[in-house]
């Protein structure tokens, strides 16, 4: 991926050119009505699916209200079964230590599982400048590699690639980077995957070191889970002989039997299917191999600190509030100038970055507030009182415009003279009530109609009864 | 002071308003879930699961003599077996041993793995590997593109917590669900990518179900 999203556009202007591309809602619509159906299929399956979300949304909270002794538990239990682990308070520092640790190996290529963690602190990008390729080996990782093209989901980052669109992008890119794909390659998904198999296996077979995340880290045991579906994660993590794991510290659970909850929780959510076709557990340096750990903050901490904002990092990653969004289905993933898209973005990204530009203050209003993303969350994450949460802060912090007229409203409706002269004057302009609001107050008119006011005001109609 | 040192600071000012005197254990997790549950016959459920998932199954009374045959039938003949996979159950193919560890490219010249497994969990089709004698290490049932696997009917529980009670998290584990797959392509599940793309189980053994 040669770009980054800093410096994206705020969330209305990048959606409006999303919306408008009838492609990609088709490709966006396709794709997560299908999603949503599997998921609620093997939700319902589950007698007791509402009880195991409350379980796992307490367990997130108890770890995350004593992140500190878990992180120190997770530590040395990993230190214990031969893993090394590293700290990393920001993505530069996360990105040096793992540039150093390949290159203390020697190697210039490595092999990598799709890892959100390593996404958000762009790390094949700081791979490539110490002279380091990095393989993405997950199918839709791979297609938004060759297509040198931004991630639009968290579990299907090419999700706004239909299958023709993905044969081109085989047939045009896979040569640059590897085996070609086969020149009478179909859009068919199977000979799709057979061509990612053929691209990728000589590569895994000699690949000396391997990057992954985690989706659970285990404080008690130093267990660490890698969920996936294709097997590339298994080669990545089994086959090299050095093997570097990035993983977010709210990613930990106290206890091994932790792990029943999400275990349960996750695939349904995620994928739809009961369980996943791979799961990969390993408790540090394992049957040879060197393992690295490494922890990281990145804003997490931040988010820590706001006890409504908290929740957020209760998050699984499994992207059913994405599949259920009717934003998202409209405005696609890229709008959200982040890793994290959807629901779940809109209340990460501000918060892990900090309220500091207009994309991160414009992403809490991406959102009808339906509440679909808090139903279907499988840790209970209440995604509306955090965006909520989030505009009071945008407002307190001074969206100047919206100041402004708060502070016009307030004086006015704070007297009584006031009111009755604004309400009057309005009655007798209502002729010329604009269709468009004049300059900024326009962003508001462009989705809506400018409602006009009556002819007299209910104060008036009263005191002529 | 050290970026540990650091983090671990911020996460304990971000946290000033949890009650210092609270311990982990004294934030409550209510655990109403089930653990088990009543429902079918756990080696129907299996086979149930397996089937939807593209696994083929058998139910085999004679281990040896279902495993040769499977082989044949699959036109199998040089296979990975860890070293508690006794030679006879392969009939007519080789056995090759990972002693000393077999190489990636070898591992992928084979025709398939045999191995058994530590636990079964019927209610999501999924078999768990702990890299026993009878497993070997991971590399052995992800290079090989056919893995055969024998589950014998008192290792099968019915759920995921069944599961993890028995499970030493100590060993490396391999959750298996089905031959690998990809919802990558319009989110739609398609069988075989870069594991074995084939999976065959073979249910077997006298002792009675514990389900």
């Amino acid at each position: 991926m040669s770009g980054t999203f800093v410096g994206m556009p705020a969330f209305p202007e990048a959606s409006s050119s999303a919306v408008s591309d009838a492609q990609l809602r088709h490709n966006l619509r396709k794709a997560t009505h299908t999603i949503r159906a599997k998921r609620a299929a093997v939700v319902g399956e589950q007698p007791d699916w509402a009880a195991l979300r409350e379980a796992g949304a307490a367990v997130k909270d108890r770890t995350l209200r004593h992140l500190d002794v878990y992180l120190e538990r997770l530590e040395a239990a990993v230190v214990a079964a031969g893993g090394q682990v590293h700290w990393a308070g920001d993505a530069e520092e996360a990105n040096r230590i793992v540039v150093d640790l390949v290159k203390a190996t020697g190697e210039t290529e490595v092999v990598k599982v799709k890892s959100m963690a390593t996404q958000e602190i762009d790390l094949n990008a700081a791979l490539a400048s110490a002279g380091i390729r990095a393989y993405e080996t997950d199918l839709a990782e791979l297609i938004v590699q060759l297509g040198d093209d931004w991630p639009s989901h968290i579990l299907v980052p090419a999700i706004h690639r239909n299958r023709s669109e993905i044969r081109e992008i085989f047939l045009k890119h896979m040569a640059s980077w590897g085996r070609p794909a086969p020149a009478d390659l179909k859009d068919d998904p199977r000979a799709l995957a057979e061509a990612a198999r053929l691209h990728l296996r000589e590569r895994f077979l000699s690949a000396r070191v391997g990057i992954s995340g985690a989706n659970f880290a285990v404080a008690e045991t130093g267990t660490l889970v890698v969920l996936e579906s294709e097997g590339n994660g298994r080669m990545c993590l089994t086959l090299p002989e050095t093997l570097i794991s990035v993983v977010g510290i709210e990613k930990l659970v106290p206890t091994w039997a932790d792990l029943e909850v999400f275990m349960q929780l996750l695939p349904r959510s995620s994928t739809g299917e009961r369980m996943n076709p791979y799961t990969s557990m390993w408790t540090g340096a394992t049957e040879g191999q060197t393992f690295h750990l490494v922890l990281l903050d990145n804003g997490r901490t931040s988010v820590l600190s706001d006890e409504v904002g908290r929740q957020a990092l209760r998050c699984i990653r499994c992207s059913a509030c994405l599949n259920v969004c009717p934003v998202y289905e409209r405005a696609g993933g890229h709008s959200y100038g982040s890793v994290y898209p959807g629901p779940i973005g809109a209340i990460l990204t501000p918060q892990l970055r900090g309220l500091v530009g207009p994309l991160e203050e414009s992403l809490p209003y991406a959102s009808t507030l339906c509440g679909a993303c808090y139903e279907v969350c499988p840790v209970a994450i209440n995604i509306p009182e955090v965006l909520l949460d989030l505009r009071s802060k945008v407002v307190a912090r001074g969206h100047r415009g919206e100041r402004l007229a708060m502070g016009a409203a307030r004086r006015v409706l704070d007297s009584p003279r006031w009111l009755s002269l604004a309400q009057r004057s309005a009655g007798r302009l209502r002729r010329w009530t604009p269709r468009r609001l004049p300059g900024p107050l326009s962003a508001w008119s462009d989705t809506r109609d400018v409602p006009v006011p009556p002819k007299q005001s209910f104060r008036d109609w009263w005191a002529e009864r | 002071m050290s970026s540990r040192d650091q983090i671990l600071a911020r996460v304990r000012s971000a946290l000033a308003d949890v009650p210092r005197t609270e311990d982990p254990e004294d934030f409550p997790v209510p655990r109403d879930y089930e653990r088990t549950r009543s429902g079918p016959d756990v080696v129907e459920l299996l086979v149930d699961r397996l089937v939807d998932y593209k696994a083929t199954v058998h139910e085999a009374p004679e281990v040896a003599a279902a495993v040769a045959e499977a082989l044949v039938r699959h036109g199998a003949r040089r296979i990975a077996a860890p070293s508690g996979i006794p030679a006879e159950w392969l009939g007519e193919a080789e056995a090759v041993r990972d002693d000393p560890p077999l190489r990636p490219a070898e591992l992928d010249a084979l025709d398939g793995v045999v191995t058994g497994c530590a636990v079964v969990i019927a209610e999501t089709g999924t078999i768990v590997l702990d890299a026993g004698p009878d497993q070997g290490r991971r590399a052995l049932t992800l290079v090989p593109d056919y893995h055969l696997c024998v589950v014998r009917r008192d290792q099968i529980v019915r759920t995921v917590p069944e599961a993890l009670e028995r499970l030493d998290p100590a060993r490396p584990l391999t959750w298996i669900s089905g031959p690998s797959a990809t919802s990558d392509i319009e989110l739609n599940r398609v069988e075989g990518v870069h594991g074995p793309r084939t999976l065959e189980v073979l249910i077997t053994g006298e002792i009675a179900s514990t389900g």
